[in-house]
């Protein structure tokens, strides 16, 4: 199925929280700049000169995760809890900046298969609307697939 | 570097601030000021050339230095506010270094960023109060779990362990935690399981155990199937598939605080026997 068009899904529908799941950050933060811009002209501003901030080159943070590489805080050990263990990879991967290839999840299915499987569903599907006519022209492949196989037939007008 | 006492006594007769360089992996005490490696050359005469390039000799070349727990920033100085010793880090990318103070203490304060394990206490319309050992109970909102919504609640009862990480951690405000991510992913967080065990360490034995390359856990852990939570707070959460097993483990981790390594080596060596 080579798809020129891809449907055009209007913005409130990606706006909705089931949509944002699969989103990137980058389309998500692409999304938020476009509302933000609708939002901003709106907005009232104190017409003042600016003020200068004392520039300082020390900042001050409370947290101990800027100043030791600490593990993930989960822990798993000889597989008492498989998807820890996983999460240990992942997270303490993440932290030594490795390129984790397990990432891409495969969410897209192959197009052979898309048309495989869109054969058949044309079929089954097919067949629960069709009249019980027409339910025999549906006949069984070798793979089990079904396919509606003979033409309808139409009524013939009489010739003279 | 002349002996401690005599810089203590020097400390105490001139209030003069010491080069943080100098005083790295040293103990210092609340109140000693601190001067950063660009200001050494000001001070003193003939600096140990930190800068040997400089166009104008007023300007200071502004490499972002970050103080970090038990120090503050006082003017251009670094300030001590904890006890314990001075430690620094060289950072990968640019931008100074990271400096802090590695002191003990039992008690925590809620940061913004901390893994923590808490007790939910409350329930009270659409949040949770949950007790992290810190002045008061953090709010946790039920939208703050993964596939959460307002029909979809999550399965929260009084009682259970949750571990989450805070938004929202200061002075003036009731911390906030959460259990997902920026990107709305739960990442092990949530709701901890059945079973098992918490109790409380010292917050520097958290940070030792979950050091990059700390021997205890790796020594743990082939002792038995077992898990493991760590929380920022000073709590461990264990479970192992008996109940003596993790009795043990709570003790070894338990103790461990206080033994040299020949007598840790000993006693995983008489548990790995029996």
């Amino acid at each position: 199925m080579a798809a020129e068009h891809k449907t055009k899904l209007s913005k409130n529908l990606l706006r909705m929280k089931f949509m944002q799941r699969g989103l990137d950050s980058e389309t998500k933060k692409q999304l938020e700049e476009e509302e933000k811009k609708i939002i901003s002209e709106e907005h009232w501003y104190l017409d003042l000169p600016e003020l200068k901030e004392k520039e300082s080159f020390i900042i001050e943070e409370q947290s101990f995760l800027l100043c030791e590489d600490l593990l993930y805080g989960r822990m798993s050990f000889r597989g008492f809890n498989p998807e820890v263990e996983k999460l240990m990879l992942q997270m303490n991967a993440k932290n030594k900046e490795e390129v984790v290839e397990d990432e891409t999840v495969e969410l897209d299915v192959s197009d052979e298969e898309m048309a495989r499987r869109y054969e058949t569903l044309v079929g089954t599907i097919g067949k629960k609307f069709a009249k019980k006519r027409d339910r025999a022209n549906y006949e069984e492949d070798e793979n089990g697939d079904i396919k509606p196989v003979k033409a309808k037939k139409m009524f013939l007008k009489p010739q003279d | 570097m002349a002996e401690a006492a005599g810089v203590a006594a020097e400390f105490f007769a001139s209030n003069r601030a010491r080069a943080a360089r100098a005083v790295l992996d040293q103990v210092v005490l609340p109140g000693e000021e601190l001067l950063l490696p660009e200001q050494e050359d000001g001070e003193g005469p003939g600096g140990a050339g930190e800068r040997p390039l400089r166009l104008n000799a007023g300007a200071r070349s502004r490499v972002r230095v970050v103080c970090g727990p038990g120090l503050r920033r006082c003017g251009d100085r670094l300030l001590v506010t904890k006890c314990g010793r001075l430690r620094h880090r060289e950072p990968g990318g640019g931008g100074g270094g990271v400096y802090w103070v590695d002191s003990q203490q039992k008690r925590y304060v809620p940061v913004k960023g901390d893994h923590v394990i808490g007790i939910v206490t409350a329930k009270s319309g659409d949040i949770f109060k949950v007790d992290v050992g810190g002045s008061e109970p953090a709010s946790l909102s039920y939208l703050a779990f993964e596939g959460a919504t307002k029909r979809n609640r999550p399965n929260v009862q009084v009682g259970d362990l949750i571990y989450g990480q805070f938004v929202v951690a200061n002075k003036d405000m009731e911390p906030e935690m959460v259990c997902i991510d920026s990107c709305g992913r739960a990442n092990g967080m949530g709701v901890i399981g059945q079973d098992g065990l918490l109790f409380k360490v010292t917050l520097g034995l958290i940070r030792k155990l979950l050091a990059p390359d700390c021997e205890i856990l790796q020594e743990v852990g082939k002792l038995y199937p077992l898990e493991i939570v760590f929380g920022m707070n000073g709590r461990i959460w264990v479970k192992a598939k008996t109940i003596q097993q993790t009795l043990i483990l709570a003790n070894i981790l338990e103790a461990c605080e206080h033994m040299t390594a020949d007598q840790r080596k000993q006693i995983f060596s008489r548990l790995a026997e029996s």
